[in-house]
C-alpha cells in the first residue's frame, strides 16, 4: 500500500520536550540551517565562555593541579599537561586569546583594506596604480611565509602576531573594497548624483560606499576560520604567545612534543576546528543570505 | 551668479566637436554641432543610437571623461561653460541645468530612501535650511510630479516604487532647485506608453508652471511633435536639419528626415512592411569626408560622397544637404522616399 503522506511520524512517540522544540523549529526555519544555527550558537557560546571563563573554571591555567600527563578523567575532563595543568581548563582559557586576536585582525584589516580599496577604485589612475601595486608585492608572498618572516623579525609575542597578520590580510580586502567601487561606480545613480552636483568626497561615501559591503562582510567572516589557523600555526612554531600562555597553537605544540599523551593536543586542536567550522558555516549563510544567485540552495 | 543677459538665449552651443579616443586613433563623434534653446523653451534633438546626442548633452554638461575633446563654445545664460572649472560646473550642475536619465530602475540610490535622495539635492544648493524646511520643499516636489501619498512615499526605497513612479522621483530630483534647463536624455525609453503619456504631461506642466526651458532628446519623432517648439535632427555627429515643429513635420528638406518620418507606422495607412531605412549608419571609425547620410540616400548624386554639403536656410529651417531642394519638393509633393 502506497500512502502519499508518511505515516510513521504520527506513530513514533516524541522522545522529549526538548528535542519536539528543536525539530518543530527546524521544520520551520529549513533542516539545511542546521549547521548555520550549530555555527551560531558555538560561537556565542565560544565569546560568553571567553569573558566569563575566570568566575567559574575550577582551577586556574596556569597552575600545576595534580600529577603529569594524567589521561582525562571526571576531575580532569581533558587530563593535565606534561607539567600537571589542566587541559580542559587551558583550552576555555585560550578563547581569550584567540578570538580577540581574530578580532582586531580582521577588524584592522578590513578597515585599512576598505580604505585604499576605495581611494583607488574611485580615484584611479597613479593613485590606484601606486597603491595596489603595493597591495600586489604583499600578495605575491604566501601568505604564512610573509607572516612568519614579518612575526619573526618584530619578535614573538601576541601584539606582534596581530600587527603581521594585518600586514598580510589588508591587501586582500583592498583588491575587494576596489573592484566593488569600480563596478558600483559605473551604475547610473552615481552619473545621476554627479549631475545633481554631489562632491567627490561625498559621492564616494553616500552613493557608492554602502553598495560595497556585502562581500566584504561575507569574506571577513569566512576568513576568522583562516586566521585563527594562521595566528594558532604561528605560535605552534613559538613566534606568538610564549609558554605558559594558555594559547590554543602554542598548547598544540606542547602536545607535539608529547605525542603519545594524545589529550593535550586534542582539547586545543577541536577548539581551532570548530571555530574554523563554525565561522564557514557562518560565512556560507551569510553569502546565500546576501546573494541568493551564488548558493546551491533556492 | 553671472550678469543674467535678457536678450540671448538661455544656452547656445556652437561649433561643438567631441574627439573620442577609440582602439584605432581619435575619432570625431560630435563634429561642429550648433543648436541653442530660449527661455522657457522646449526643443527635441532626434537621432538614431550613435548619432551623437546624448555625447553632446554629455558635453554640455561637462560630464565626458578627460580624454574625450571637447572644443567649440557653450554658453550658458551668456558664461562660457565648455571647459570651466569642475567647481563652477558642480554649482551648474543640479543648480541651473539639471538631466533626467534614460533608466529610472537604475537612476536612483539603492540603499537611501527617496526622500534622503531629494532632500540630498535640495540641500546641496540651499545650505542653512532646517530640516523642516527641507521634508517640506521635498514634499512639495513630490506632489508637483504627481506622487500619490507623498508622506508615505517619502520614506520608501526605490524598490518600493514602480518604473513610472520612480521616474517622477527622478524628475522631482531634477527640479529640486528649480533649474533654469532640464535636459530629459530618452526620459521614456524604458516606460510603457500609458506611463510615457503621463510622464511627457509633467514635463509639459514644468515648462508652463516653472518656465523650465526642455531639451528633449529622444529618437522617438511622436514624442517630439507633441511637445517640441523646434527640433534638431542629428545624423552621424552632424545636425543635418534643424527648424520649427511644424515645418519639419510638413515639409522636411533633409531625405533622412523625410525617411525617419516615413518609418513611423500609423494607422491610417495600412502597410504590410515598415519602412525601415535600407542600410546602417556609419560607424565611429569609417566616417568620410562626405554626407555621412549619402550612402543610405535615394537622392544621393556623387558629389554627396565627396563634399560635406553645407548649412543652409531653405524656409525656417536650417539644412545640411545637397539635395535640399528637391527633396522639399518630394515631401511637398507627399511622396515619402
Amino acid at each position: 500500500m502506497i500512502s502519499f503522506f508518511p505515516a510513521s511520524r504520527a506513530l513514533v512517540p516524541p522522545r522529549s520536550r526538548v528535542s519536539v522544540g528543536v525539530s518543530r523549529f527546524f521544520r520551520r526555519i529549513g533542516w539545511e540551517h542546521l549547521p548555520t544555527v550549530f555555527a551560531a550558537v558555538l560561537i556565542i557560546a565560544l565569546i560568553v565562555i571567553a569573558v566569563t571563563v575566570p568566575w567559574w573554571a575550577p582551577y586556574d591555567p596556569v597552575a600545576i593541579v595534580g600529577r603529569r600527563l594524567q589521561a582525562p578523567s571526571w576531575q580532569h575532563w581533558l587530563g593535565t599537561d606534561a607539567l600537571g595543568r589542566d587541559v580542559m581548563v587551558r583550552t576555555l582559557y585560550g578563547t581569550r586569546y584567540s578570538l580577540p586576536i581574530v578580532a582586531a585582525v580582521l577588524l584592522a584589516a578590513v578597515v585599512i583594506g576598505v580604505f585604499v580599496g576605495a581611494v583607488a577604485g574611485f580615484l584611479g589612475g597613479f593613485v590606484d596604480n601606486a597603491l595596489m601595486r603595493v597591495a600586489d608585492v604583499t600578495l605575491a608572498f604566501p601568505p604564512v611565509l610573509l607572516a612568519m618572516a614579518i612575526a619573526a623579525s618584530l619578535g614573538p609575542g601576541l601584539v606582534n602576531t596581530a600587527l603581521a597578520l594585518i600586514i598580510v590580510w589588508w591587501p586582500i580586502y583592498a583588491r575587494l573594497m576596489r573592484a566593488q567601487v569600480m563596478s558600483v561606480n559605473k551604475l547610473d545613480h552615481v552619473d545621476a548624483a554627479i549631475v545633481g552636483g554631489v562632491r567627490p568626497a561625498r559621492l564616494l561615501l553616500k552613493h557608492i560606499m554602502p553598495l560595497c559591503w556585502s562581500p566584504i562582510f561575507v569574506n571577513a567572516t569566512m576568513d576568522v576560520g583562516q586566521v585563527i589557523l594562521v595566528a594558532a600555526g604561528l605560535s605552534f612554531i613559538g613566534l606568538s604567545a610564549q609558554p605558559p600562555t594558555p594559547e590554543w597553537g602554542q598548547m598544540i605544540s606542547e602536545g607535539a612534543s608529547n605525542f603519545y599523551f594524545w589529550w593535550i593536543a586534542f582539547g586545543p586542536g577541536m577548539a581551532i576546528f570548530l571555530v574554523s567550522l563554525s565561522a564557514n558555516f557562518l560565512g556560507d549563510a551569510l553569502r546565500d543570505f546576501i546573494d541568493p544567485h551564488s548558493g546551491h540552495a533556492a | 551668479m553671472p550678469p543674467e543677459s535678457v536678450n540671448g538665449p538661455l544656452l547656445d552651443v556652437r561649433g561643438l566637436t567631441v574627439v573620442v579616443p577609440t582602439r584605432r586613433g581619435p575619432r570625431e563623434a560630435v563634429s561642429n554641432v550648433d543648436f541653442s534653446i530660449n527661455r522657457g523653451e522646449v526643443i527635441g534633438v532626434v537621432g538614431e543610437s550613435g548619432s551623437g546626442k546624448s555625447l553632446s548633452m554629455q558635453a554640455v554638461m561637462g560630464l565626458l571623461p578627460r580624454n574625450f575633446q571637447v572644443t567649440g563654445s557653450i554658453r550658458f545664460n551668456g558664461e562660457e561653460i565648455c571647459g570651466s572649472s569642475e567647481r563652477r560646473m558642480r554649482a551648474l550642475r543640479g543648480g541651473r541645468i539639471a538631466m533626467v536619465f534614460q533608466d529610472a530602475m537604475t537612476a536612483l540610490n539603492p540603499v537611501q530612501t527617496i526622500g534622503a535622495q531629494i532632500v540630498e539635492m535640495i540641500q546641496l544648493h540651499n545650505a542653512g535650511l532646517s530640516a523642516g524646511e527641507l521634508r517640506d520643499r521635498a514634499l512639495s516636489l513630490l506632489k508637483a510630479v504627481a506622487i500619490p501619498d507623498p508622506e508615505r512615499r517619502f520614506a520608501q526605497y526605490p524598490h518600493e516604487f514602480s518604473g513610472g513612479m520612480r521616474q517622477r522621483v527622478v524628475i522631482a530630483i531634477a527640479i529640486a532647485n528649480d533649474p533654469d534647463l532640464l535636459i530629459a536624455d530618452e526620459p521614456t525609453t524604458a516606460l510603457d506608453v500609458t506611463i510615457q503619456a503621463q510622464i511627457m504631461e509633467i514635463f509639459s506642466r514644468l515648462r508652463s508652471e516653472r518656465g523650465i526651458a526642455i531639451i528633449l532628446i529622444t529618437h522617438d519623432l511622436g514624442l517630439v511633435a507633441g511637445m517640441a517648439d523646434r527640433v534638431h535632427v542629428l545624423y552621424a555627429g552632424r545636425v543635418v536639419e534643424s527648424g520649427p515643429i511644424e515645418s519639419i513635420f510638413r515639409e522636411p528638406h533633409h531625405p533622412y528626415t523625410a525617411s525617419l518620418l516615413a518609418a513611423v507606422p500609423s494607422i491610417d495607412h495600412v502597410s504590410e512592411r515598415l519602412k525601415a531605412i535600407p542600410g546602417t549608419p556609419p560607424s565611429l571609425a569609417d566616417r568620410a569626408s562626405g554626407c555621412g547620410f549619402a550612402p543610405r540616400c535615394a537622392l544621393a548624386l556623387p558629389l554627396c560622397a565627396t563634399l560635406e554639403p553645407p548649412v543652409s536656410r531653405f524656409g525656417a529651417s536650417n539644412v545640411a544637404c545637397h539635395r535640399a531642394e528637391d527633396q522639399a519638393s518630394l515631401s511637398r509633393m507627399g511622396a515619402p522616399t
